[in-house]
């Protein structure tokens, strides 16, 4: 059928269209570390006990600079979330529903160490109290300015959509906060400037002058190193956290795939009941497309056509 | 896409059996469809979380009182003196406008004594609704008129509430409810 | 090609409302409309389009109970709606694959009317009905793609309104106009909300002239060749095409589900989980990939014509494009309406689809090196085949004989059942 076989091979010519995409693409960082991640998959879940450890490594590590501005501490409390309880633990009154997050000890206690403001009051007063679960995460910056302006005009951005607001989420993540190195011998760095092959940026800006012609251009021979630079010094090191548990190593690597635990889980709470909702869904779908294949050719068989 | 009739021979044949198994499943999946469109009605994660509110008492001194706000209504919690406790517990029924105790925590039938109002006598927690037509009585605040009763008084038609939140005079038909809480502790509440 | 109501009012109640209002009548007519029995798979997609615009206006008008029209609060708001709104996540995640959905099914339903020659004589109508459906699809997605004001929604919707401002004169006071101000803000976004949720009725309602065109002047049907006997080329719609579309409806529901359960943010862009902001640019601004061909088209013109600057080049070729769709009737020559018997033509028309799909893949590429050269090919290759191959290949071109009858190319299907003649499979 000749007009099959040109469908084919138009087909075959747009494939072959594709490397040439490779070499035209901005950024030109290293290729993401691709890992296995426990929520990978059309039947990924989040690993709970990894979400834990994450919300700490985001605690004390990250949340200094970073916001995480969707985040409810209800949220932490939520059926397929870090600190979830089916039942109660010991010690808490019997009426307690530990499975309403307002309700959840652990919950309120992650949420009492915190401070936001409320008001006015009576007297027209803005003040300060704990938070209850029921508040959002407080920003480490009041505005977006605020963060520039302590951040040497970098603004850190919003953790809780992260996994969502980069291509490849978490692979991305995960090479980034593993993936500092010392820039090669060819650049220059600014001060507040840390080289990572990971993070989009054109390193051929900062080539030493011998490595440029006369027109700053780069010379020919000279490899242009992948990668770029940003403001956020490694903010990881072999140690800096105490894990709970033993037998969980406490390294870099180890931190920087717990965090994307907790933060693909803070940008996609609803991705297992997603997943789950999604296989119920194909296998009616399934049925009923067999089902109605059926009643269709029996419609059809007393017919010519 | 539902069942064929007019094209077929008369006899029921296993092929109608198809159409009907086809428009009923069509059938279920339609039910399915519905429930998120109209769950999705239902108060939200957000609203829920406030749908319970703790309150601590801590620092309410006896003869005060104070204002909540809870599930988008005020609350009225005051901290009884002891006359006025033994006020409350010497009202006869017969002297009570509604003698049913309008406490959520209790059943529909429990009368309106005293011990029916509150958990602890100390306390007293009613929801700052007039149920006459909506308004909030005054009472709550230091230098509020109180009404004839030493509770509450609504400034729209008049009623006056005792200091267990019921109506003794005035056109509000109902006591002041008193919603669904339980003591936490020693000094806090949950309310709802 | 009227024909004549069958249905006979049984009980008291029909036909007292028979006398008053026909509609029981209408919808015996529509169930027993005689629809040409040798209708293939690319017969479905009307249908399923009109499944997919009940599934946006649902899906839409449920998404606008929690949604908030304000630029400092409608970024959250679609997240609360994701995180808080019981199924709120489902709701959004059908209603963003769904518009990809509906561009898909629409571009094979186009295709398959320019291949089956079914803006030919005497449906010019429903072919101008159906652009104009198109031109209010593309109006509608652009407007909704603006309202969770991301960073591509508010940088895709100020490079849009900047088209206008290549007419000369009129162009600055239209897209002030449209813009509500000076750039895109919270009027524009206020007023996007408003005609995006207007917009699918007007949808609806242009759907509904364009089924009576086609039920006045009757369905193509793969051959081109009119219905000459209605008991022997037709069948009722119902059962035999409601049963078939809700079997296609049911596999495209597959396809749907997959995306929205599977592979949800696939489609579109994650600078838009990024709130916007008119102070930074994010390095690429692509449309979604449905709006992909036409942003191709647009930024292949590269060159001055005259006194025509590339910028306002670019924008009438754009709008062109689309334009040129309306008059499609009156330059394709060929007294033969099926390409299924034009041999010639179908190579033409399978270059077209290249053309088009190569258009989208440039559309998302940056206007570099040889993807503009790529662009500006396959650009050229688009008009010429509506305003040069068409009219002249109608009058060059050797046909082979359609059957004479509906009837006839089916019995004849029948009784080759190694199908020797070169027909697409049902």
């Amino acid at each position: 059928m000749r007009r099959s076989i040109l469908v084919k091979s138009a087909a075959a010519a747009l494939l072959a269209l594709a490397p040439l995409a490779a070499l035209a693409a901005g950024g030109k960082t290293l290729e993401y570390k691709h890992n296995h991640w426990h929520f990978s998959g059309p039947f990924g879940t989040y690993d709970k006990e990894a979400m834990q450890r994450g919300f700490q490594v985001y605690k004390q590590v990250c949340a200094g600079c970073h916001a995480v501005e969707q985040l409810a501490f209800r949220n932490l409390g939520d059926k397929g979330g870090p600190f979830y309880l089916e039942r109660c633990p010991a010690g808490v009154p019997e009426t307690t529903n530990c499975k309403n997050p307002a309700e959840n000890p652990v919950v309120k206690a992650i949420a009492a160490e915190y401070t936001v403001q409320d008001g006015p009051d009576d007297l027209g007063e803005m003040f300060d109290r704990p938070a209850l679960p029921s508040d959002k995460f407080p920003k480490p910056f009041a505005n977006e300015q605020q963060a520039r302006a302590a951040n040497g005009g970098a603004y850190p951005p919003n953790l809780a959509l992260i996994m969502k607001a980069r291509h490849h989420g978490p692979d991305y993540v995960y090479s980034l906060l593993t993936g500092y190195e010392d820039p090669p011998d060819t650049v220059t760095l600014g001060p507040g400037q840390n080289y990572n092959p990971y993070f989009a940026g054109d390193m051929s800006q900062l080539l030493k002058p011998e490595y440029r012609d006369a027109e700053g251009h780069p010379l020919p021979d000279v490899k242009i190193p992948p990668g770029g630079v940003l403001a956020m010094a490694p903010p990881l090191s072999d140690g800096v956290i105490d894990y709970a548990d033993p037998a969980i190593p406490e390294t870099v690597d180890q931190y920087a795939k717990d965090v994307v635990e907790f933060l693909t889980w803070a940008s996609e709470p609803k991705m297992e009941e997603r997943k789950s909702l999604g296989v119920i869904t194909i296998g009616y779908l399934l049925i009923l497309t067999i089902v109605l294949f059926l009643s269709y050719r029996a419609i059809w068989s007393n017919t010519d056509h | 896409m539902s069942a064929a009739h007019d094209s077929h021979p008369a006899e029921p044949t296993r092929r109608d059996f198809i159409h009907l198994f086809a428009g009923a499943t069509a059938a279920v999946g339609g039910i399915g469809v519905a429930v998120p469109l109209i769950s999705q009605m239902n108060p939200d994660a957000s609203v829920l979380a406030l749908s319970t509110k703790e309150v601590d008492l801590s620092g309410l001194e006896v003869g005060q009182a104070i204002k909540v706000f809870w599930q988008g209504k005020p609350v009225f919690i005051r901290r009884r003196t002891p006359e006025e406790i033994a006020e409350a517990e010497a009202t006869p029924l017969a002297d009570l406008k509604d003698r049913l105790a309008r406490n959520d925590n209790l059943g529909g039938k429990a009368d309106a004594e005293d011990q029916n109002r509150v958990a602890n006598p100390q306390y007293i927690v009613v929801v700052g609704v007039c149920t006459h037509l909506g308004c909030v009585p005054l009472g709550t605040a230091q230098g509020e008129v109180r009404g004839d009763f030493g509770g509450w008084f609504c400034p729209c038609h008049g009623s006056h509430y005792d200091n267990a939140g019921r109506i003794r005079k005035g056109p509000a038909p109902e006591n002041l409810a008193v919603p669904k809480y339980q003591f936490i502790s020693d000094t806090a509440i949950r309310i709802g | 090609m009227h024909h004549a109501s069958t249905y006979k009012p049984q009980t008291g109640i029909e036909r007292w409302l028979d006398k008053r209002l026909p509609i029981v009548r209408f919808a015996d007519d529509f169930m027993n409309f005689p629809t040409p029995k040798n209708l293939n798979y690319w017969w479905t997609f009307g249908a399923i389009l009109v499944v997919c615009l009940v599934i946006q206006i649902i899906t839409g008008v449920v998404l606008a109970m929690h949604y908030t029209p304000h630029k400092d609060l409608a970024f959250n708001s679609v997240e609360h709606i994701m995180r808080d709104v019981n199924y709120g996540w489902l709701m959004r995640y059908v209603h963003a694959n769904g518009a990809s959905m509906f561009f898909l099914a629409v571009y094979i339903h186009m295709f398959r009317g320019l291949y089956y020659g079914s803006y030919k004589e005497p449906r010019e109508m429903n072919w101008i009905l159906g652009v104009v459906i198109f031109l209010l699809m593309m109006a509608t997605a652009f407007m909704g793609y603006v309202l969770p004001w991301g960073q591509m929604s508010f940088w895709g919707a100020t490079v849009i309104t900047n088209f206008f401002t290549a007419f000369p004169i009129i162009g600055e006071p239209i897209k002030t106009l449209l813009l509500g101000g000076p750039a895109v803000d919270n009027a524009t976004l206020n007023r996007f909300f408003s005609l995006h949720y207007l917009l699918p009725f007007a949808i609806f309602g242009v759907v509904l002239l364009h089924i009576w065109a086609f039920h006045t002047s009757g369905n193509n049907n793969p051959t081109g060749v009119d219905v000459k006997d209605v008991k022997k080329d037709t069948l009722p719609f119902h059962p035999y095409y409601t049963v078939k579309d809700g079997f296609a409806i049911a596999v495209f529901l597959l396809l749907f589900a997959a995306f929205v359960f599977f592979n949800p943010n696939g489609l579109g862009h994650p600078d838009n989980y990024t709130p916007a902001n008119p102070l930074v640019t994010p390095p690429h601004i692509v449309p979604e990939w449905y709006f992909l061909p036409f942003y191709a088209i647009l930024r292949a013109i590269t060159f001055d014509i005259g006194p025509i600057s590339s910028k306002l080049g670019g924008v009438l070729a754009m709008f062109g494009s689309i334009l040129v769709l309306f008059i499609l009737p009156w330059l394709d020559t060929s007294k033969v309406r099926s390409m299924r018997y034009r041999p010639v033509a179908q190579l033409w028309f399978v270059l077209f689809v290249f053309a088009c799909l190569a258009l989208g893949y440039f559309g998302g590429k940056p206007a570099e090196g040889w993807y503009v050269l790529g662009s500006q090919i396959a650009t050229a290759y688009y008009f010429a085949f509506f305003l040069v191959i068409l009219p002249l290949l109608g009058l060059f071109e050797k046909a082979k004989p359609a059957p004479k009858s509906i009837a006839d190319s089916v019995l004849k299907k029948a009784a080759a059942p190694t199908g020797a003649i070169a027909q697409p499979a049902e």
